[in-house]
């Protein structure tokens, strides 16, 4: 049976095996030649079959003409009574004459420039550019297959793969027995297992069925169930892909399970980054933010803007604006809610709705100082090399790098958070102003420079939700508005003033709107998700965590 | 007597006074006779400022360009702009204000059809005249308004098309997936119908929405993930400005490429582009009726007269600027009623109305003509793919049966309203078919 399939492939291997290697028909044989002079003619038959007789050839200066042809670059003139096909460069005007630079089609040799009006287009209809592609597509893959970058090399593995093509075998093979990455040599595999499950015949087919089968080849699903229904085939190959079906649903369930899992641990994170600060200025000085979002959205301008002086001033280590950018989010919202605290909100301790309105005002400030300022329009955040594309962990699961890298960040923030309430002094100084403020006052405590440092710090922590968010989403005057409810959601859902109600909650409805979303879609999710808060809200006004006792407000 | 009576010191005041406010305070109505008022009504500000002050500028670049070569009928173009600060609401209200108040012969505006849908009442009471520039999902056929963007069939159904052909690639399987409100949904039901009629078994398709602003593309990234494994996959995206850069982002980080699973984009152009990183999209396609690339010499007159006009207005973005689709069709739409002014030698609604249909302009896409009784534009069709500067790089032209290739507008469309059509010359509007 192999021995079959090997004859039939080196018959078709002209037809994908580099030019290199075999001998090439001499580039003027009377074929092509003939091909040449139909080209140049009205026949659309005879043109269509002149393409693919000069294809055939797998010359690749041949090919490099196919694609000056379908470029609509190539000419027809006269010479010596004979028509002569030429490939036409940059064109220019010299006196009153429009002149083009020429080269000769086979080798591209220049020609010299000639009058413009000397030389007949050869036109290129769609038909025409149809019989190209596949030359031209065969020649682009077997460049992707040689390309220096992975993700190039697998796409086009990929591509062959659903191809199916029986005369892109050899040069799988050729590629595999070099490809040393783990990921691009698994697309190789599967492309040349749904090859032969394709095009092969019983052992061969058997083969590749329990191959894909071991590889958890997801792309291979609809051709087994077609093999494990096809009532021609026999028995072993039929069990074969039987087998390797149920093997792709158990690890479909599992990547399944893995990205779901995932994306609601990415989603948690964001929350909490994102709500972090609210909690900390909401949950300990009582101020409802209103401000909470536009903070975000000045962290968010921040990274804009040391991207651009990264751009500007080091463009050669632009990779790493972001690591600059993060401490300098930071420290601009930082600045900006230490500048409202001191100069109006401390005022206006103790009278929530004073201070609901007087922040909602300074939110609408800074969305339109940056309106103003930034314009209308969102800016464009460029991630960085390091945060863009993903990592493969298993089969069929590709974890976004962006994501991973917020992960981190919002584990990070909550660990130096909680240090900071409950390890060091200043957090001492922070919790003792909370409970009892006279007291701490009497005890020497400076109250007000407490109340200004801890406004601060979660504007800050908004800062930075704001910089890791560039990496997610838009950047705009309106950026904040569409992530404050969510923020409010989770500090309240979490119950104020407790920091791990908020990192529960956080998890909760990440977990929950990811783990629904995927049956109910995206609208129906918010949905879902809000009855749930309000039902939950009934059951438990306080949120997960009570305060009780002597510190819990009325 | 020297004496100034007091009702003479009134009245003369009185009449100082009027000669003052007629000489600063209504310069118009003692120019009236040499200019004619045209209203433009598109927000600049709230949610949709983003897309629709361009209408307003290029709209505005067309008036200096048509008033600096005379006016119209020997009379200046006085644009009259306000602003209905993306609230439908609003938009009828202005729409009331601009056609009663200023009585403005023409009006140019709206971009979504929320906006649209809530002053066709005022201007069909009133008999106004509306050019609406924005590709849209049809179903409709009003005797007031001209529609000169992309019909369903000049735009979603020929983008479907390119990828079911051999060229786009034979794709098999259809990802619909859109922002939840009316044009992606009409959209979809019409493409859907489409690709049913084409023998794509339902299997095959899969619909689904987001929110408007929606940013977390994980789940739908990996359903697309797991529909297009097995190839022949492709998604035809309506999703709405903001949420792009999302999903474009999500789609490259979790491995997806556009060679394998390519995008054909309803709502994305050039100028949304601008504020985005593009890196992520590039590769992928979008369907439109103009590129700012499009190859001749008008475009290129076109381009360059846009930048330079918003460098000289002192527009934000200066001569950065860029030209789109709808930019295009509310430009070309200008100048089509100025000839259909100059036409029927009047300003009147409905002679100007008739003077329409069949008008040709040689526009920035190529010359276009407004249909002979159907209130909408013969358009060429363009499938284009993003570049990393943000432009498209035209990769085919439908072949229409239109004059010059451009491919006639169906209002209703033939998948899903086969039965009805549209004609304000041989019926009143929209009509059924005969069997």
């Amino acid at each position: 049976m192999r021995y079959r399939l090997v004859a039939l492939l080196s018959l078709l291997a002209w037809l994908a095996a580099p030019a290199a290697g075999h001998a090439a028909p001499p580039p003027q044989s009377p074929e092509i030649v003939r091909a040449l002079a139909d080209l140049a003619g009205d026949d659309a038959d005879k043109r269509e079959a002149a393409v693919t007789v000069i294809g055939q050839t797998r010359d690749p200066k041949w090919i490099r003409f196919l694609g000056a042809l379908r470029d609509g670059s190539v000419y027809a003139r006269s010479k010596a009574g004979a028509t002569e096909l030429v490939i036409g460069g940059t064109k220019a005007t010299r006196g009153d004459q429009d002149v083009i630079d020429i080269a000769s089609a086979y080798e591209q040799e220049p020609l010299g420039a000639v009058a413009l009006t000397d030389l007949k287009e050869v036109p290129t209809d769609r038909r025409l550019r149809l019989a190209i592609k596949p030359f031209l597509d065969a020649d682009e893959t077997r460049a992707q297959l040689a390309d220096s970058d992975p993700a190039v090399r697998q796409g086009a593995a990929v591509k062959l793969g659903n191809q199916a093509d029986l005369a892109a075998v050899p040069t799988i093979e050729e590629a595999l027995k070099k490809e040393t990455d783990r990921w691009v040599r698994h697309a190789l595999t599967e492309a040349l297992g749904l090859i032969r499950l394709a095009h092969g015949k019983g052992d061969e087919r058997t083969d590749a069925a329990r191959t894909l089968g071991e590889i958890h080849s997801a792309a291979a699903r609809d051709a087994l169930g077609r093999l494990a229904g096809d009532p021609t085939a026999s028995p072993a190959e039929r069990e074969a892909a039987t087998h390797a079906i149920r093997r792709l649903q158990r690890w479909s369930l599992l990547t399944t399970t893995v990205e779901t899992l995932f994306q609601g641990a990415s989603l948690a994170s964001i929350l909490l980054l994102m709500a972090l600060g609210l909690a900390i200025v909401f949950g300990l000085m009582g101020v409802i933010n209103m401000a909470h979002g536009e903070l975000m959205a000045l962290g968010a301008y921040a990274t804009f803007v040391v991207q651009n002086w990264f751009r500007a001033a080091l463009p050669d280590r632009l990779d790493l604006y972001f690591v600059a950018a993060l401490p300098i989010s930071f420290l601009v919202a930082a600045a900006v809610g230490l500048v409202m605290e001191r100069g109006v909100i401390r005022f206006l301790y103790g009278r929530p709705l004073e201070t609901l309105l007087l922040t909602w005002g300074a939110s609408l400030i800074i969305q339109q100082g940056l309106r103003l300022w930034f314009g209308a329009a969102n800016v464009d955040v460029a991630s960085p090399s390091w945060l863009s594309g993903g990592y493969p962990v298993m089969v069929g699961v590709t974890l976004p790098y962006n994501r991973v890298f917020i992960i981190c960040l919002a584990t990070v923030s909550v660990a130096a958070t909680y240090w900071l309430l409950f390890q060091s002094s200043a957090g001492l100084r922070i919790r003792a102003v909370t409970q009892n403020r006279a007291m701490s006052s009497c005890l020497g405590v400076r109250a007000g420079v407490v109340d200004a440092t801890t406004f601060a710090f979660g504007a800050g922590l908004a800062g930075l939700a704001g910089c890791a968010l560039t990496q997610i989403g838009n950047v705009g005057p309106s950026l904040g508005q569409n992530y404050i409810v969510d923020s409010f959601m989770v500090v309240v859902t979490g119950g104020v003033g407790k920091l791990a109600g908020t990192i529960l909650a956080a998890a909760g409805l990440g977990g929950l709107t990811k783990g629904i979303e995927p049956t109910l879609g995206a609208v129906f999710g918010k949905v879902a998700i809000l009855v749930g808060v309000i039902l939950f809200l009934q059951r438990r006004p306080a949120g997960l965590f009570a305060t009780r006792g002597r510190n819990a407000e009325a | 007597m020297a004496e100034i009576s007091r009702r003479g010191f009134l009245k003369g005041s009185l009449a100082a006074g009027t000669a003052l406010g007629a000489g600063l305070g209504f310069p118009n109505i003692l120019r009236a006779q040499d200019t004619v008022k045209i209203g433009v009504l598109h927000s600049l500000s709230g949610t949709m400022a983003i897309s629709e002050v361009s209408l307003r500028d290029v709209v505005l670049m067309a008036v200096e360009e048509i008033n600096a070569k005379g006016g119209v009928m020997g009379k200046k173009i006085a644009p009259v702009v306000v602003d209905p600060a993306s609230n439908w609401d609003l938009f009828a209200e202005k729409a009331k204000q601009l056609l009663l108040q200023e009585k403005v012969a023409v009006v140019f505006g709206c971009w979504t059809s929320v906006s649209r849908k809530s002053v066709l009442p005022v201007f069909e009471n009133n008999n106004g005249l509306l050019f609406y520039p924005v590709q849209y999902e049809g179903e409709e056929c009003s005797k007031n308004v001209f529609y000169t963007g992309a019909t369903p069939n000049q735009q979603l159904i020929p983008g479907a098309e390119y990828l079911m052909s051999k060229e786009g690639g034979s794709y098999k399987k259809f990802y619909l997936l859109g922002t939840d409100y009316v044009f992606p949904r009409t959209a979809n039901k019409i493409l859907r119908a489409f690709l049913v009629a084409k023998g794509v078994p339902a299997a095959n398709i899969e619909e689904e929405y987001t929110p408007f602003n929606h940013q977390d593309y994980q789940t739908i990234v990996g359903k697309i993930k797991r529909f297009s494994s097995g190839g022949g996959a492709c998604v035809l995206s309506t999703i709405n400005g903001d949420s792009n850069v999302p999903f474009y982002k999500e789609f490259g980080n979790q491995g997806l490429r556009s060679e394998n699973a390519p995008i054909m984009a309803y709502s994305v152009a050039e100028d949304e582009l601008r504020g985005m990183d593009t890196s992520a999209l590039v590769g992928h396609l979008a369907a439109w009726n103009y590129f700012q690339s499009v190859e001749n010499a008008n475009n290129k007159k076109f381009v360059q007269a846009f930048k330079a006009y918003a460098k000289k207005a002192n527009l934000p973005g200066g001569d950065k600027r860029v030209t789109d689709d709808p930019m295009e069709a509310a430009y070309f739409g200008v100048y089509i009623w100025k000839q259909a002014v100059e036409k029927a030698k009047s300003f009147d609604v409905d002679p100007v109305r008739k003077a329409v249909y069949g008008q040709t302009f040689a526009a920035p896409s190529g010359t276009i003509k407004m249909h002979e009784y159907n209130h909408h534009t013969y358009r060429p069709v363009l499938i284009g793919e993003i570049m990393k500067d943000g432009q498209f790089k035209i990769i085919s032209r439908v072949k229409g049966t239109g004059p010059n290739g451009t491919v006639e507008p169906e209002p209703w469309s033939k998948y899903t309203s086969p039965d009805k059509g549209c004609d304000w010359v041989k019926h009143q509007g929209t009509y059924q078919k005969k069997a």
